[in-house]
């Protein structure tokens, strides 16, 4: 399964996941209490700084990840001049590409491995009351292995369709792909009650 | 208890799954995912707290930074952007429209499916969604309705389909319709 993290090794790939956690979050609230367009402006260039310290590759795919923003941030800028209120658009235009930024900077440097530690760590007081956290750790590693097996099953029936059909499939295949999926679901219940259950 | 789990974990899969289907678009140009959809089927199919529990584990994995949503988008950015709003709402979502599905069982499965699909995948989702869009772009309620009324048609179609879809399920697999058992 690919994941987001990037292949570039930053040296932010060793500190501590919670820690970068606790950082976004209070960088968030900062950003959310800042209003003056300066302040933000700069707030958004030392985001653009800390993707380029690692090099250009890690510069081009955090860029890449930020793309996804231009519709709202077009649609902003405009209502705002339309409205005769730019600065204001502008802070809100800067404030989203920062947090979003910094956000997708904390993903592109934390293992998914780490990120699972933090939330083990979250679930300790969970398991004090008598709650196993097994049980969400083998589903977190049910959905990472299904999600591809089930594509591949849908990609199947696509074509299937195909094969008897001029059209193209659409939803009509959502509901046999239910169908396996529910199947699938059944039959891992029953083979993990066969190794002695949960 | 082991088919819980399992089920939970595979409609969760099933998000995912349905996010790589191609997108279709609607006549007037609005694309549309049919990951709106597999939040829908959670509640209809697997009842108020499994459904939500289901879509709950698929937006945790999205946070840990697994690029389940359509288009490969995934990790924490999202919960910075302007659409944070639709993914809180879809275990809530999932969940009403499982509890509506529990309660209406009087009503035909497909008709419930459907009504309930509305209520909890549209009604409920576009609510978070557009105090979501409020917060980050900083925009009055009506505004923010304005930003996403776009998109309204192609859920209602989606909601039609997940009545079809489950009154199927109900026939093929009677037993494994959880928000019915």
């Amino acid at each position: 399964m690919i994941s987001l993290t990037s292949p570039v090794e930053t040296r932010a790939h060793g500190w501590p996941a919670g820690a970068k956690l606790g950082a976004l979050c209070l960088a968030t609230l900062l950003l959310f209490g800042v209003e003056e367009p300066v302040w933000q402006i700069l707030f958004c260039a030392g985001m653009l700084l800390l993707y380029a310290l690692p090099g250009r590759p890690f510069l081009r795919a955090g860029l890449g990840r930020l793309w996804m923003l231009w519709p709202f941030v077009g649609l902003i800028l405009l209502w705002h001049v339309l409205t005769d209120d730019a600065e204001a658009g502008l802070v809100i235009a800067l404030r989203m590409i920062t947090a979003v930024g910094l956000a997708n900077l904390v993903t592109m440097t934390t293992k998914l491995t780490d990120m699972m530690g933090v939330v083990h760590w979250l679930a300790a007081p969970l398991r004090r009351f008598g709650l196993r956290t097994r049980s969400l750790e083998l589903a977190v590693a049910l959905v990472v292995r299904f999600t591809p097996v089930l594509a591949a099953k849908g990609q199947m029936l696509s074509l299937a369709w195909r094969a008897r059909s001029r059209r193209r499939a659409g939803w009509r295949v959502v509901m046999p792909f239910t169908v396996l999926a529910i199947d699938d679901a059944e039959h891992v219940a029953e083979a993990l009650r066969a190794r002695g259950g949960l | 208890m082991e088919r819980n789990l399992t089920m939970i974990a595979l409609f969760a899969a099933l998000i995912a799954a349905l996010g790589l289907i191609p997108k279709f678009t609607l006549g007037f140009g609005v694309p549309i995912t049919a990951q709106s959809l597999g939040v829908m089927l959670c509640g209809t199919v697997l009842g108020a707290w499994r459904g939500g529990l289901a879509a709950l584990l698929f937006v945790a994995l999205v946070a840990l930074g697994l690029p389940l949503l359509a288009g490969g988008r995934g990790g924490l950015g999202v919960f910075a952007s302007p659409t944070v709003g639709f993914l809180v709402g879809f275990p809530i979502g999932a969940f009403v429209t499982g509890f509506i599905m529990d309660q209406w069982r009087s009503a035909p499965v497909g008709l419930a499916a459907g009504v309930s699909a509305v209520l909890g995948g549209i009604l409920v989702v576009y609510a978070f969604g557009i105090f979501g869009m409020m917060m980050t772009l900083n925009k009055t309620l009506v505004e923010a309705t304005l930003l996403v009324q776009a998109f309204i048609p192609g859920d209602l179609i989606k909601a039609v389909l997940a009545g079809f879809i489950t009154s199927g399920l109900a026939k093929a697999r009677p037993a494994s319709l959880l928000s019915r058992s």
